[in-house]
């Protein structure tokens, strides 16, 4: 399984990335292993404000259709409109294909979100 | 398997024996014995197959239906022709008899029968998806609502007094505790007020999901759904427009007006009266409102060997993957109904349905005419209608003439004072009215309780609504004209309605 030095994961199997201030999230590639083949992503809106452990995204595959929920509280910056037209990005490359960045209200509550290693033994002992 | 069972004293004994019990009544020896009906029911001795046969058929002649009575009621449901060929399809077994016919593996034949009939219900609304088909025509419209609500993350919606009364009921009661609100918006001179959408949609801008029209409306009259539609796109809300299918052969598309999502009753196309169901209600949206859809919805595909196939797509919506976040708890259709509706259209084709609504068109406003020029009859609105309309009686209640009219053997039109009595329209009463006659149901018998018992607002939906009761519909008429209706019945329906007696 990857995972990707410097990000931070939820026990829900999204990540965060600071960067300059901001949050860039997405999914982990064990989230998007788990769900097959992804055909589409329900972008969230510009200007939403949104709080930790809140809904900003769902991601639907073959089989399932999962909720993305916030890594941090904050306000939506930016999505990541590719997805729109190419949703398996999140499957090729899970931690290079963002969903939303957001503008967080305390940037160091990634902190308090697993680091790689605590993650990879996370899911290890998720199975 | 055989088609008849036979279910023998021996079969029955030997069942008992298998099961350990001496008698069918000790099946029930858990209710307590005080509780248990002794002895015989009062019911006549069985009669033979040949008598009982005769004796129901009597019993059925007794009713007033619309293969021996011409029918001139509408209001939802109504009384068009039906190709024979309609029902010799729906009724092959592979069809008629096969429980949620919906594996790819060994149901090509109803996927692709449903296939056919989304893409027909696309093609008449101007849609780009149609789903599977929905419970009937009020379900359609509130899921319509529910989607607008979900697309959006608003949650008003904007309904059109001229929407059906049992339809707009049918929103209230899904909007009960799902936090959704419901504002009437009152009709100028029987369409929608515009003037007063505006207002509203001005004064909160991000909150209005939708805009509910329905097109004709209740009282028979065609809306504007292109300003609707502007009108909504302009504040972000959606424009929901629930019409007549039939219609469509000759008004444009709800599609080419600008509209998001249309729904419907299906009825009309191909499904018999039939006492008020089985229905179906049909649904259909621009296409990037698909995945907030509700219900089935077959898609075409290819199998491993390149063939064309059917198959249902976009499960990931429903209540089997996404639980209590599907878009939507319906997690059926009306697929033998649909079929009807497909089977319908396919026969009639675009001539033969534009030939039966020019048909309920001109006959309508025909016996719309003969009504005025009797002198007893005037119009509510100059609005232009397709195959219903409402009339005043000026002279006498609708309830007298209606009666006079089925001893003449004619079904007549609906009595429109009955909705102000708040049987079918609670929710819209004046709250300016005492909490006592709020809750009158048309004089109807609550079983002794107290009527106060409902001034909790469980009942109160009429508070969002002050002022939504129409009490101008007292001596209104509506009358229903279809394709079916030949001159001489028209005319013998408006002089036994102007009181002659021919």
């Amino acid at each position: 399984m990857k995972t990707y030095q410097g990000t931070r994961f939820t026990k829900e199997h999204e990540w965060a990335r600071l960067e300059g201030g901001e949050v860039y999230i997405g999914i982990s590639d064990y989230a998007q292993h788990a769900m097959g083949d992804i055909v589409f992503v329900e972008l969230p809106k510009a200007g939403k404000k949104i709080k930790a452990g809140e809904q900003v995204s769902v991601v639907e595959s073959v089989k399932t259709a999962s909720d993305v929920y916030s890594p941090v509280s904050g306000t939506v910056v930016r999505i990541n409109d590719v997805l729109n037209d190419s949703p398996e990005l999140l499957n090729a490359e899970p931690y290079e294909n963002w969903i939303a960045v957001i503008a967080a209200d305390d940037p160091a509550e990634t902190d308090k979100l697993m680091n790689d290693q605590q993650y990879a033994d996370f899911c290890a002992k998720e199975g | 398997m055989s088609r008849y069972i036979p279910d023998t004293e021996e079969d029955r004994a030997r069942m008992l024996d298998a099961i350990g019990l001496s008698s069918t009544e000790e099946l029930f020896s858990d209710i307590p014995e005080e509780l248990r009906f002794k002895g015989s029911l009062e019911l006549p001795e069985s009669m033979a197959e040949l008598e009982l046969a005769s004796h129901m058929k009597t019993l059925a002649g007794r009713n007033a239906n619309a293969e021996a009575y011409p029918c001139f009621l509408g209001a939802g449901a109504y009384d068009h022709f039906i190709p024979s060929i309609v029902g010799h399809i729906i009724s092959k077994p592979e069809f008629y008899t096969a429980y949620t016919p919906y594996q790819p593996e060994i149901s090509q034949g109803m996927l692709q029968a449903i296939f056919e009939y989304q893409t027909m219900i696309c093609r008449l609304t101007g849609m780009d998806v149609s789903n599977a088909s929905m419970y009937d025509g009020a379900t359609a419209l509130v899921e319509a609502a529910l989607m607008a609500v979900r697309s959006t993350g608003r949650s008003r919606v904007l309904a059109a007094t001229g929407i059906h009364p049992e339809y707009r009921d049918t929103l209230r009661s899904y909007s009960r505790f799902n936090g959704i609100k419901i504002t009437e918006v009152e009709a100028v001179s029987e369409t929608v007020d515009k003037g007063r959408l505006e207002s509203i949609l001005s004064e909160s801008p991000d909150d209005i999901a939708a805009i509910i029209i329905q097109s004709p409306n209740f009282y028979g009259y065609i809306e504007d759904m292109k300003s609707v539609a502007e009108l909504a796109a302009k504040y972000g809300a959606l424009s929901i427009a629930c019409v007549d299918p039939i219609s469509l052969a000759l008004l444009k598309p709800p599609g080419e007006c600008g509209v998001d999502i249309v729904t419907g009753e299906g009825q009309s196309l191909g499904n018999p009266l039939s006492f008020g169901g089985p229905y179906l209600g049909f649904l259909a949206a621009k296409k990037e409102l698909v995945r907030k859809m509700p219900g089935r919805i077959v898609g075409q595909t290819t199998d491993h060997e390149g063939r064309r196939g059917f198959t249902l797509t976009l499960q990931a919506r429903e209540q089997h993957i996404r639980r209590e976040k599907a878009v939507s708890n319906i997690c059926s259709n009306e697929a033998l109904n649909a079929l009807a509706a497909a089977a319908y259209l396919s026969v009639m084709g675009k001539e033969g349905l534009k030939e039966a609504a020019n048909l309920c068109l001109q006959k309508s406003h025909y016996a719309c005419d003969r009504l005025l020029e009797t002198g007893k009859f005037v119009k509510i609105s100059d609005a232009p209608f397709f195959k219903e309309f409402t009339v005043k009686s000026l002279n006498e209640p609708v309830s007298a003439i209606n009666e006079r009219l089925l001893k003449h053997g004619i079904i007549g039109g609906l009595e429109l004072g009955r909705f102000d009595a708040g049987r079918f329209d609670a929710g819209s009463l004046d709250s300016g009215r005492s909490d006592h006659g709020r809750f009158d149901l048309g004089g109807a018998d609550l079983g002794g309780s107290d009527p106060r018992r409902f001034d909790t607002g469980r009942f109160d939906a009429g508070k969002l609504n002050p002022g939504g009761r129409d009490p101008g519909k007292k001596d209104c008429w509506l009358v229903a004209v279809t394709e079916k209706r030949t001159k001489q019945e028209i005319d013998r329906f408006v002089a036994i309605a102007a009181g002659g007696d021919r």
